[in-house]
């Protein structure tokens, strides 16, 4: 039923693809989680302005379409001046569209850990990042994991974004190799399974991790 | 950058028209998801031998693909198989399709949150496996399961702009519209577009915000 | 209490299978109904409905200060409306793009597409053709003083923007085989992408380009045309009897000098 000549004619072409969405993956997961970091310590830093920005980053770029970030670093940007390419723009809007949750989850996390801990640390003279990054991060670590691996997964799927913005990631090479054979059904079957290769092991890698870190306690 | 041109009346008006399709499309599709994530959800969590496996891999693999395929897919595919559907069908079909999947998931796991002795008792009272469901555990599931559908129905809000893709009228499409007669509206109609999604987004969250403190 | 959530519950699953029902019995009307040519079905309607594109200037452009669409192709299909219907206001658009148009003909969305569509032999196996409507040629559009002057021009590193599901992103490879060809879902998207420097040259049909040099008097066509682009109204396949009225039609305009005026109107240039 399923045409594989499909597939086997414009490989190349998938493979390309492919590639581009694992990089963009992985660059926007690195991305996402430096800024996730930064904008959740922001947001409980003892420091009111700080907590200001954080709060306003997270609430805002969560409330709008990733469609509109990408679209923003990609055809905004050039109006005062700043050139990226689709793949750059679109991987730039993911990790800072996956940030916004990615710092949510690492506040659930942070805030999970008892308070006194914070003020022991503190008052066996460590500083306030110090305690953070020596006492609070690590244990935060172990209950932040899953839910960012969840994200990890939406960020693997969002990754599709570029596919608009002529990013070259599979979503954009399946719709070339589609316009150009007007074969539809058999193109996007294949494109799907592609996807689902990243994305089923790390479902069951996440939920392998969230088993085992439950069972650590 | 050209406010005053940008944000004209005339376009103001172009872009509410697309606000409005957003809104209800994202409204259609999350009912329909709704009543189809239910069936999903308690036939996955019912352990009906084949059944819930068949419906366990169905929204496993919806799951772990991207909306945007979904959409194509939906649109550009399935009429080679003989479904034709109109651009707001396919629109309908798609959301649904991929938010009843995560709606189902929710639903699984508002009814493992109940405590099983529950079923237990009511099934030694005498009550069958489905009076149990229905009676016992799936009201109280369901009322745990409101905030999260909520969030989903922000996910679905934001989703519905992926639309632009096979140019149904909505928001994101009415923008492109506006912003393509000239380079100076661009920004400005990103900032009035964003802080639209914001405001209704920003309220809903506060909604589930709200009811989430209130079951705790 | 528990009777009423019961009561709501076996309710909410009964309307879901009502839904679905509904969905299927609406599936099956559809079916039978295109027994019916699709010509006596717009008869019958005593409407039609027409794919048009909504983001191409001169052909097919929705404007979004009077919320009206505008443009030859929108002219043409008022016409082939007084024509077959006798009312040029018995005329209902759509939005189609360069991907959607096929699908949303074949899925009965539209009765046909009049939407810059070039009549190709690939595309004559998935849907009918009426006659030649308006002659086009490919060509490229560049910002004013690029050092691209022509195909010549489009070396290795240039990038050439065009649209998914359009004949010129296919032309485009064979006539510049070392430039980057980038591809856009629709004209709006791909023109935006040129005037915020994403791309050096924008390639398409001439009718189009002329329309967004009209609206950007900072962009300009280059190089001439280089293909040839006959656009046709597409119908849904085996409608002989539709294709027949619109190329009447499409004569009797001719005639009558009501197409020439249609096209003096849009088409400023002598191409």
């Amino acid at each position: 039923m399923i045409d594989f000549s499909i597939l086997i004619d414009h490989f190349d072409t998938y493979l390309e693809g492919f590639k581009n969405t694992i990089l963009a993956s992985i660059i926007g997961l690195i991305g996402s989680f430096i800024i996730g970091v930064i904008i959740a310590v922001m947001r409980i830093a003892p420091i009111k302005p700080f907590n200001w920005i954080g709060t306003a980053y997270v609430e805002f770029i969560r409330n709008i379409p990733l469609l509109i970030i990408a679209f923003f670093f990609y055809v905004g940007l050039p109006a005062v001046g700043i050139q990226l390419n689709g793949f750059v723009a679109g991987t730039i809007a993911l990790a800072i569209y996956t940030a916004s949750f990615i710092a949510e989850a690492i506040r659930a996390g942070i805030l999970s850990v008892p308070k006194g801990q914070m003020e022991a640390a503190r008052s066996s003279g460590l500083t306030y990042l110090q305690a953070m990054k020596a006492v609070i991060l690590p244990q935060a670590i172990k209950i932040v994991i899953p839910p960012i691996g969840n994200q990890f997964i939406n960020l693997v799927k969002n990754s599709s974004i570029l596919g608009i913005i002529a990013g070259l990631d599979l979503m954009y090479f399946g719709d070339i190799v589609s316009s150009h054979t007007f074969v539809t059904f058999d193109v996007y079957i294949f494109v799907g399974l592609f996807y689902l290769v990243l994305t089923i092991p790390l479902s069951y890698g996440v939920r392998y991790l969230e088993r085992r870190l439950a069972r650590s306690y | 950058m050209d406010f005053a041109g940008a944000l004209s009346a005339d376009h103001l008006k172009f872009l509410a028209d697309g606000f409005w399709v957003t809104l209800s499309i994202a409204f259609i599709s999350i009912l329909l998801s709704f009543i189809i994530g239910i069936l999903l959800g308690t036939l996955r969590y019912a352990q009906i031998p084949v059944v819930s496996r068949v419906v366990a891999i169905y929204v496993e693999t919806i799951r772990n693909m991207p909306l945007l395929l979904i959409i194509f897919f939906t649109f550009f595919a399935l009429p080679e198989v003989g479904i034709k559907l109109t651009v707001t069908q396919a629109a309908i079909t798609a959301l649904t399709v991929f938010e009843s999947a995560m709606l189902a998931e929710i639903v699984r796991g508002g009814l493992n949150s109940i405590d099983k002795g529950q079923i237990e008792a009511a099934r030694s009272s005498g009550l069958t496996y489905i009076q149990t469901l229905w009676h016992i555990v799936m009201p109280q599931a369901l009322r745990r399961m409101v905030p999260p559908i909520v969030s989903q129905f922000i996910s679905l809000l934001k989703d519905t702009s992926l639309c632009v893709i096979i140019a149904l009228p909505e928001f994101m499409h009415n923008a492109q519209i506006i912003y393509a007669q000239n380079v100076n509206y661009i920004i400005p109609i990103f900032i009035l577009v964003a802080f639209m999604y914001f405001i209704v987004n920003y309220a809903l969250s506060l909604v589930a915000r709200r009811l989430e403190s209130r079951q705790a | 209490m528990l009777k009423s959530k019961a009561s709501k519950l076996a309710g909410i699953l009964l309307l879901s299978a009502s839904m679905l029902l509904a969905a299927c019995g609406k599936s099956d009307d559809k079916t039978s109904s295109t027994s019916k040519n699709a010509l006596e079905q717009i008869k019958e309607r005593d409407k039609m409905v027409v794919g048009v594109k909504y983001d191409t200037r001169l052909f097919g452009l929705k404007n979004p200060n009077t919320g009206e669409v505008e443009g030859f192709d929108i002219d043409i299909s008022r016409e082939l409306a007084k024509e077959i219907l006798g009312d040029e206001n018995k005329v209902e658009f759509k939005e189609v793009t360069s991907k959607t148009r096929i699908p949303m003909l074949n899925n009965g969305d539209i009765d046909m597409i009049v939407a810059t569509m070039t009549i190709s032999e690939e595309r004559k196996k998935e849907v009918d053709f009426s006659d030649v409507y308006f002659h086009a040629g490919q060509s490229l559009l560049v910002k004013k003083g690029s050092p691209i002057k022509g195909l010549e021009d489009l070396k290795k590193g240039t990038k050439v923007l065009a649209v998914k599901g359009s004949t010129s992103a296919l032309n485009i490879r064979e006539k510049a085989p070392e430039a980057t060809v980038l591809e856009f879902e629709n004209y709006t998207e791909a023109f935006t992408a040129l005037k915020s420097g994403q791309g050096d040259a924008l390639t398409t049909d001439d009718a189009i380009l002329y329309g967004m040099a009209d609206q950007d008097p900072n962009y300009t066509l280059v190089g001439g045309t280089f293909t040839e682009e006959p656009y046709g109204i597409a119908v849904k396949k085996g409608n002989k009897e539709l294709v027949d009225a619109i190329n009447k039609a499409l004569k009797n305009m001719r005639d009558s000098g009501k197409y020439d005026e249609i096209k003096n109107k849009w088409i400023k240039t002598n191409e």
